[in-house]
């Protein structure tokens, strides 16, 4: 219900068209939509009714996103509504949560340092001085922090480390655009001698991992749900083609080669759902015991992400390779997806530590 | 009706009864050729505590839970079952049975047969007392299953039966097999088969096994040499067998996948590589695949389940059970490359330290053969599913 309410809403208002047009006009995302989806209590989905959002939970964030993924909806939602929502509500700071539900506010997280996603291998640090902070240190591959007003910034601390919320325009930060191949905000950001005060630090210093944590992995299990969105976006053209481009004098749908490719790539798809499926209702029921879940579905929606572009592509023959066809859009956004917050590598090794690997 | 049982209740009460009932020698968990009780009239115990396990979890209905208490079944709902399945599982309790009876023609009969076949057939199958075999393939009629040509003639109250089956598994062991049976040869070639019931003691009834690549003979010829099967012996219509024949196959194939997927009775991969290599670097390809392995493994897991989720109860997945079969099929080959690996020169010897290993290896080869090759499953998915032409 939920998912045919939002393709309704997005059919109309942000088709790959519309993502065609943002590409081209080298603009991350349309702010009217952002607005749009916090009247609809898509920016609230994870906050609480007291704090002005809808509190629909990890299941209705799931569809969400897959329906955004459908059609390369570019917008701060994971970032934003998954996981600033997720650190925010744990650390229990209403105030920033009502600025998100509002569609007020747009929060990008800071944490990988390195070409990998690993938030136990940063290197920014944050001092203490005085009754306060100063950071230190270089971020790279901040997904929407280019656009963002908010930070969420890992640093170390004496005996840990500790996550900061601070206004994107403190003095000290320097922000740089990254150029990336799927078109969407990314910047490298750099902090020198940053102040923040006791009141920026999210939940206890020495111990962002527990504030960051639940935020990660709701934020891994949206990104894999936008990523099976993203699969059927690209699936549905393939076989859409299948059925309508013809050579020797018949539809090339009726070749067993190509027949099986789609079929094998269809059952994928349908293994994948299991799994974003289970990551998001394991995220409702028990949050806690969420990890091997989430990275099951991260996992799996990575490396059928790939695989439906990869066969997306040569589906279509030359076609598929033109900038004028949408397929290279799917293609582009499956590898950064994959790369954000930890690759096929990354999460099939935590699965496997919970496996007795 | 089972509707309205408290599911805490329920589960305390199934524990207790699974401390009572469940001999000690029945709770180590182990599925494989060796322990599993297929039941029947020739079936020989491998233990005591085999048969007493057999004969209480019948006499509850626990041998088939879903099935209607009628019919030898206990009625449970599918969170009942879940929750059955968890019991089972928390002491690490053996199947008390398993047969083809169980997973292909009781579903069958439950959606096809009349009530006097359910009262008559069900309850036999539930106790173990009655072993069933498939006599679905031919010499000719392999995956074109639907041009079989064991032909029944019409003689009035009985079908005279001849021609020959192939593959037909444990048909040497089995009391009873059901049958796709040509009994009208003008028709189209889906359009002239039946469903028939044969009693394998019948004159004329006569199996042959086959020696196969792993030295174990689990599959026969059968062979019918003027069979008289009564009128009363059919599962549908006449001449629409092969509603029957499909219906029951979507079952086979979720039964096939559930195997393939290793799940229950399969070992994490990790703790296999685990007892090879010991603290010792493991190697690093095959420790990649067999990671790969396990991810494919849950997530297949979670899709059996989905699909059991989704479906009513006793329709099975329909078309999607190609995929389920295809998948399943797929990796249990690929987990059993991973293990003959992970035992090195070991799981070579037919009698060695991992003795079993290499047989169930080569049995698995034939997981994406049988009940539809792979190519079929694809097939059907592709014209069933996405709408191909077919």
């Amino acid at each position: 219900m939920l998912a045919d309410a939002a393709r309704g809403v997005l059919d109309g208002a942000s088709p790959v068209s519309a993502f065609r047009a943002l590409r081209d006009a080298g603009k991350p995302f349309e702010p009217a939509i952002w607005q749009e989806m916090a009247q609809m209590g898509w920016t609230g989905v994870l906050i609480p009714e007291e704090a002005g959002g809808s509190d629909m939970g990890h299941g209705a964030a799931a569809v969400l996103s897959r329906e955004l993924g459908k059609t390369l909806v570019s917008s701060p939602f994971i970032s934003t509504a998954v996981m600033a929502a997720t650190a925010l509500r744990r650390a229990g700071a209403t105030a920033s949560l009502q600025r998100i539900a509002a569609g007020e506010a747009i929060y990008a997280l800071a944490l990988d340092e390195t070409r990998k996603f690993d938030p136990t291998r940063i290197e920014t640090t944050a001092t203490r001085d005085g009754n306060g902070f100063r950071l230190s240190g270089n971020k790279t591959f901040v997904v929407d922090g280019g656009s963002a007003d908010r930070l969420l910034v890992l640093a170390r601390t004496d005996g840990g480390v500790t996550l900061f919320d601070i206004p994107a325009d403190r003095a000290g930060i320097a922000r740089d655009a990254q150029d990336m191949v799927d078109a969407r905000d990314a910047a490298r950001i750099m902090l020198t001698d940053v102040e923040a005060t006791g009141d920026d630090v999210l939940g206890q210093v020495d111990h962002g991992m527990d504030i960051l944590r639940p935020a990660l992995e709701a934020g891994q299990a949206a990104l894999a749900a936008e990523l099976a969105g993203l699969t059927a976006g690209a699936f549905d053209l393939t076989v859409g083609y299948l059925k309508e481009r013809k050579q020797f004098g018949v539809t090339i749908g009726s070749f067993q080669a190509l027949q099986h490719r789609a079929a094998h790539l269809w059952c994928e798809t349908e293994v994948t759902a299991s799994a974003i499926l289970n990551a998001a209702r394991r995220l409702d029921e028990d949050p806690d015991n969420a990890t091997l879940a989430v990275s099951l579905a991260k996992a799996r929606a990575t490396a059928t992400a790939k695989l439906a572009v990869i066969e997306g592509v040569q589906m279509h023959g030359g076609i598929g390779m033109t900038d004028a066809f949408d397929m290279g859009f799917y293609m582009k956004r499956a590898r950064v997806g994959a790369e954000w917050l930890g690759d096929y590598g990354y999460h099939a090794a935590t699965v496997a530590r919970h496996r007795g690997f | 009706m089972s509707q309205s049982r408290d599911p805490e209740a329920f589960r305390a009460e199934l524990r207790e009864w699974l401390e009572a009932n469940c001999p000690a020698e029945m709770r180590d968990g182990v599925m494989n050729e060796h322990t599993i009780c297929w039941g029947g009239k020739n079936w020989e115990f491998t233990s005591d505590a085999q048969r007493v396990w057999l004969e209480r979890a019948a006499s509850k209905g626990y041998t088939v839970p879903t099935w209607p208490v009628e019919y030898g079944g206990a009625g449970m709902n599918r969170d009942e079952e879940k929750i059955f399945h968890a019991e089972m599982a928390r002491i690490n309790a053996r199947s008390p049975l398993q047969s083809f009876g169980i997973w292909m023609l009781g579903p069958a009969l439950l959606h096809f047969g009349t009530h006097e076949q359910k009262l008559h057939y069900l309850p036999p199958i539930a106790r173990g007392e009655v072993r069933w075999c498939q006599g679905y393939s031919e010499p000719g009629a392999g995956s074109d299953l639907a041009s079989v040509q064991s032909r029944g003639e019409d003689k009035g109250d009985h079908w005279l039966v001849n021609g020959q089956k192939i593959w037909t598994s444990y048909a040497d062991k089995a009391d009873w097999i059901f049958a796709l049976i040509r009994t009208d040869r003008d028709a189209p070639k889906h359009k002239g088969i039946s469903f028939l019931l044969i009693d394998m003691t019948d004159p004329g009834v006569t199996t042959r096994p086959i020696k196969l690549i792993s030295g174990a003979s689990p599959f026969c010829e059968t062979f019918f040499d003027n069979v008289k099967v009564p009128k009363a012996q059919i599962v549908g219509d006449e001449n629409r067998g092969w509603d029957v024949a499909k219906y029951l196959l979507t079952h086979e194939r979720e039964m096939i996948s559930g195997g393939g997927a290793g799940l229950g009775g399969g070992r994490a991969l990790g703790a296999v590589l685990k007892d090879t290599y010991g603290e010792e670097e493991m190697d690093t390809v095959l420790r990649a695949d067999a990671m790969r392995c396990e991810v494919d493994a849950m997530a297949i897991g979670l899709t059996l389940e989905r699909y059991k989720d989704m479906a009513e109860a006793g329709t099975g997945a329909g078309d999607a059970s190609a995929m389920l079969k295809y998948m399943g099929t797929e990796l249990n080959k690929q987990r059993h490359e991973i293990l003959m690996s992970a035992g090195g020169s070991d799981a070579v010897e037919w009698d060695g330290a991992l003795s079993g290993l290499a047989a169930n290896w080569l049995r698995t080869k034939a997981n994406s053969i049988e009940g539809g090759t792979s190519e079929v499953m694809l097939s059907i998915v592709s014209r069933r599913i996405l709408g191909l032409p077919g």
